[in-house]
């Protein structure tokens, strides 16, 4: 009984290796002298994509470039690059797609900017719609709408 | 043979839902009682045959007919009989089955639950969702047919993505589908009055029930995908902005500006366009969400396997129903007058500015979901729009949504002083700030803003709470007064959902901890205050897969509190390894280890290890809000005979 | 705005955004462009797969347009486009296809050409995706247009085919070699 346990967890390891070493996404081998660096390093590779699984990051992703693109960052890191720089070698490589976090440039600023103007927009408009309904005077109900709404008010005790 | 008669039931089905589409609105237009009659036993009829439709084709997977080929693709004879069941729904095929059951379901279930609304209405509601289901029935016998067959019969079947191997997943779908079709209700009720021409307090009566039903299910449906994200995918998170996820999340962002749009127009019969118009977007999102997710014009991690011809047949299909609905809303929204003038200062005017806020942050996820296709359909280049720029914007944008949500409630319909509730905002100011600040002193000054708005939230309900029960109108008695309470408490409980999901996700952004570890067998790790001793890992045997199993005991203060077994399973039918997380859960933290991959060969570990403070609170949150919308359905207001008294 | 125009903005809005989804089911979401096509090729200094003993440079690629073709043994789609590049090679004799063998081992890269025949007139061998990095590889096969100046003018995602060929390369490789 035992052997067969050593035998189907042999047989288990060489399949999870077998897809490669790839599997390996924890990320124990990857510290710095200093806590904030490797917390740096666990944030920018958590924002930034993986491009062969494509919704996962680097931080999560089991695939081997992936595992490669880690190792890459963690050397840069290591060399004292700055997240600037490392986030630029890796757009001059692949592109912005690898961003989670659109980088900002003329091109996105609608993607940055235009949801504020959005309800700037509709903020305006709600205060210009509240403002006109104040000045015009209420219109008349009719009768069976204002004894409906009467019973309603009553029963909803508001 | 099973399988045919699966097949044939579906055709059958069309064929009702195609009458049900017609005769009934016929009638209701040329005042034909026979005609309007047809409406309930046709919705009867297409609920019962899609019923034997998607019972047999439970029974092909019970039975393990692989002959299907739906079935031999998703199921095998190892897989528990709980996920033989959930595999009816685990693709794509097979979920729109689910979809339509669930359409002919909330059919059936209006045909059953409205004999107190007029004849005409019902009927062109029960048409109307008969129109909807045609376009589902028509796709699933065209493109995506479950029942086909394949010839030799395979010996064994593939298996169900492992990923979907699990409880929590067995339920998710058909709660968010409830939801998502669910507002398809509220969508029929809107186009009927569009119809009709009349929109009036009653219109929004009946639907607002309907809509904070499925508001509820919906509600339940995401909370349980995010709480499975966080438990099965190993990472710890628990949204991540993916397409799939803001594709359930738009419907109920709109949904939530619906049902208080609704209220609105029931009690003062204002917003009425605008209530229309969010009837139509709820369920128009939902269907685009279909449509997103199955068509593969975005990438997505738990993308159905896409097809571009099941894409343009979907999108077709949307171009009739929304561009349909919305031309008609063009026709007829004009001649509808917008009763009910009110004051700045008045709930009205704060519920619109929700609405503004609810409508935003929808067209906010809309708009980051689909601009990595805008910009490579419009030539600017390929980028990614994920959680970091999701994050910003709510962080940015909610908090102006958490404060309107605040004073809403404290204030009268139509017109308010704000003399009168100075005191009031006075004083939940005066302890909010109280609560930032010794947030950002004892913790942190980030969690200072996430609490700071729970506290804004929670001290104006109270005070609201408290304001109410003093001045309780004696004109209100007996039931009149129950009535007030069901939907009032319902709102007060969602808002105090509001309040413990914010907790919840500001606690566990700041102050949750996720380190990566490599142990050897007994060795010990320590991390906020527990101690970790690893026993090693050893060969488990499940169903259908093998699993390496590790065996943690967790101490705390030298107590053993708990012991924790992380799995990372090999599926037999191949496939990336799976893990499954070892958790502890508690009402203020989640003990979280997931396996990572041996190293070396002394029987070494990865591991990862998260300390995750109040992450219940999230679902928690969620499942308040969810009981809040009972609470609010349930109202005797919208039971029948209340309503035939009226 | 009038109360029928106002009315009409939700449509326009939905029509907007179908005419996208339309659109957007042709393009391919999973495709990404590179950013170093009309720039120089990158470093390329690695040993030859045939000749370990051999280093190459980037200094290979130039005076001829030149493919260059990512692959490994383990890639399915790589042997699917074998065939096509052995004829490209064979019937341009203008056009170098070199190899940039990617992730993989030296015995097993070699074994498929013996198998397969071998269209490259040269291989680069990078088996810890350095170069590749720096190429912004993500997936095998993959293949640049690099003309003989050095400059890569394309990058072709995926396998090719005579279509892929005749389509989407020749056209560019017209250009380069026009220059």
């Amino acid at each position: 009984m035992k052997q067969h346990y050593q035998l189907a967890a042999a047989a288990l390891l060489i399949s999870l290796l077998a897809i490669g070493t790839a599997a390996a996404y924890t990320l124990e081998n990857f510290t710095f002298d200093d806590p904030a660096r490797t917390a740096e390093f666990r944030t920018l590779i958590g924002e930034l994509r993986c491009l062969v699984c494509q919704n996962e990051s680097l931080a999560g992703s089991q695939a081997g470039v992936a595992q490669d693109l880690r190792k890459e960052v963690y050397r840069m890191m290591q060399e004292g690059k700055s997240r600037d720089e490392i986030v630029a070698f890796l757009v001059a490589r692949y592109g912005d797609f690898v961003l989670y976090e659109p980088p900002l440039k003329p091109a996105t600023y609608i993607l940055w900017f235009g949801p504020f103007l959005f309800v700037g927009i509709g903020g305006w408009l709600l205060w210009r719609t509240l403002q006109r309904d104040k000045a015009t005077p209420e219109p008349d109900l009719t009768a069976a709408e204002q004894a409906r709404l009467q019973q309603l008010l009553t029963k909803t005790g508001d | 043979m099973v399988p045919e008669l699966g097949h044939f039931a579906l055709i059958l089905a069309l064929v009702f839902a195609v009458l049900q589409a017609t005769m009934p609105l016929i009638g209701s237009l040329r005042h034909s009682q026979t005609l309007i009659a047809l409406a309930r036993p046709l919705a009867w009829g297409q609920f019962t045959f899609i019923s034997i439709s998607f019972l047999a084709l439970l029974f092909a997977f019970l039975a393990d007919d692989f002959s299907v080929v739906y079935v031999a693709a998703n199921s095998n004879t190892l897989m528990p009989t709980l996920y033989k069941i959930s595999a009816v729904w685990g693709a794509h095929e097979g979920s729109l089955l689910l979809w339509v059951l669930m359409l002919a379901g909330w059919g059936a279930a209006i045909a059953l639950f409205s004999r107190n609304l007029p004849l005409p209405m019902v009927a062109r509601v029960i048409s109307v969702q008969g129109m909807v289901a045609i376009g589902f029935l028509l796709f699933m016998l065209l493109t995506s047919n479950p029942f086909d067959r394949i010839f030799p019969m395979p010996i064994e079947g593939r298996d169900l993505n492992p990923l979907l191997q699990d409880p929590g997943l067995a339920i998710h779908p058909p709660m968010l589908y409830m939801g998502y079709v669910g507002f398809s209700v509220a969508f029929a009720f809107a186009i009927a009055a569009l119809i009709g021409g009349k929109l009036d307090s009653a219109w929004a009566r009946w639907s607002r029930s309907w809509t904070t039903v499925a508001w509820v299910f919906l509600t339940l449906g995401i909370a349980l995908g995010s709480w499975w994200s966080y438990y099965e995918l190993g990472w710890g998170g628990w949204w991540f902005w993916d397409p799939v996820e803001n594709a359930s999340f738009m419907p109920w962002l709109a949904g939530t500006a619906l049902i208080h749009s609704l209220a609105v127009t029931e009690k003062r019969a204002a917003f009425k366009t605008w209530t229309v118009l969010l009837a139509i977007s709820a369920f128009s999102l939902s269907l685009l969400g279909t449509f997103l997710v199955r068509s593969g014009v975005l990438t997505s991690v738990h993308a159905f396997a896409t097809d571009p011809t099941r894409g343009a047949f979907i999108l077709i299909f949307l171009c009739i129903v929304i561009g349909g609905s919305l031309a008609l809303y063009a026709w007829r929204a004009p001649s509808i007058s917008d009763g009910g003038r009110f004051d700045l200062f008045s709930r009205e005017s704060f519920l619109l500015i929700n609405n503004l806020l609810l409508v935003t942050l929808t067209v906010l996820v809309l708009f980051g979901t689909l601009a990595p296709l805008i910009y490579d359909a419009a030539g600017w280049g390929k980028i990614s729009v994920g959680f970091p720029w999701f994050n910003t914007m709510f962080i940015y944008l909610s908090p102006l949504l958490i404060a309107a949500m605040g004073i809403g409630p404290l204030l009268h319909w139509k017109r308010d002083q704000f003399r009168r509730l100075a005191p009031q905002l006075g004083l939940a100011i005066a302890l909010t700030v109280l609560v930032v600040v010794l947030a950002m002193t004892l913790l942190q000054p980030a969690i200072g803003f996430g609490l700071g708005l729970a506290a804004w939230l929670l001290t104006t309900h109270v005070i609201n709470l408290f304001d109410r029960s003093k001045r309780r109108e004696p004109i209100t008695i007996g039931a009149g007064k129950r009535n007030y309470s069901r939907s009032y408490y319902g709102m007060w409980i969602a808002h105090l959902g509001m309040v413990v999901f914010i907790i919840g996700v500001t606690l566990v952004s700041h102050r949750g901890s996720e380190t990566d570890v490599r142990l050897s067998p007994n060795g010990v790790y320590e991390n906020s205050g527990y101690r970790f001793q690893f026993n090693g890992v050893e060969v488990v045997k499940g169903p259908n897969y093998d699993a390496f199993r590790g065996e943690f005991v967790v101490f705390q203060d030298e107590q053993e509190i708990t012991r924790l077994y992380p799995e990372k399973r090999k599926y037999f039918s191949g496939g990336m390894p799976m893990t499954e997380a070892g958790i502890d859960a508690g009402f203020l933290r989640d003990i979280y280890i997931s396996l990572g991959e041996p190293i070396g060969i002394t029987g070494d570990w990865g591991l990862r290890v998260y300390y995750k403070p109040f992450v219940r609170w999230i679902w928690l949150g969620c499942i308040l809000m969810a009981l809040g919308g009972l609470f609010a359905a349930s109202d005797r207001r919208y039971r029948p005979q209340r309503v035939a008294s009226i | 705005m009038s109360k029928t125009s106002r009315a009409l903005i939700p449509l326009s809005i939905f029509i907007a955004l179908a005419a996208l989804l339309f659109y957007g089911l042709q393009l391919n979401p999973r495709e990404v462009p590179s950013p170093l096509v009309n720039q120089p090729a990158p470093a390329l200094t690695l040993p030859s797969l045939k000749d370990p003993q051999q280093m190459l440079t980037a200094e290979r690629l130039r005076g001829k347009v030149s493919l260059v073709n990512v692959w490994a043994s383990w890639c399915p789609s790589c042997r699917q486009e074998h065939a096509e590049l052995m004829r490209i090679a064979r019937e341009n004799n203008d056009v170098q296809v070199i190899g940039l063998n990617w992730k993989d081992t030296r015995p097993e890269a070699l074994e498929m050409l013996q198998q397969f025949g071998d269209p490259y007139a040269e291989i680069f061998f990078d088996p810890d995706n350095r170069a590749g990095i720096d190429w912004g590889v993500y997936g095998a096969p993959e293949t640049f247009i690099v003309d003989a100046q050095g400059v890569i003018r394309h990058k072709r995602i995926g396998p090719i085919n005579r279509e892929v060929w005749q389509t989407e390369m020749l056209p560019i490789i017209e250009q380069c070699r026009g220059q």
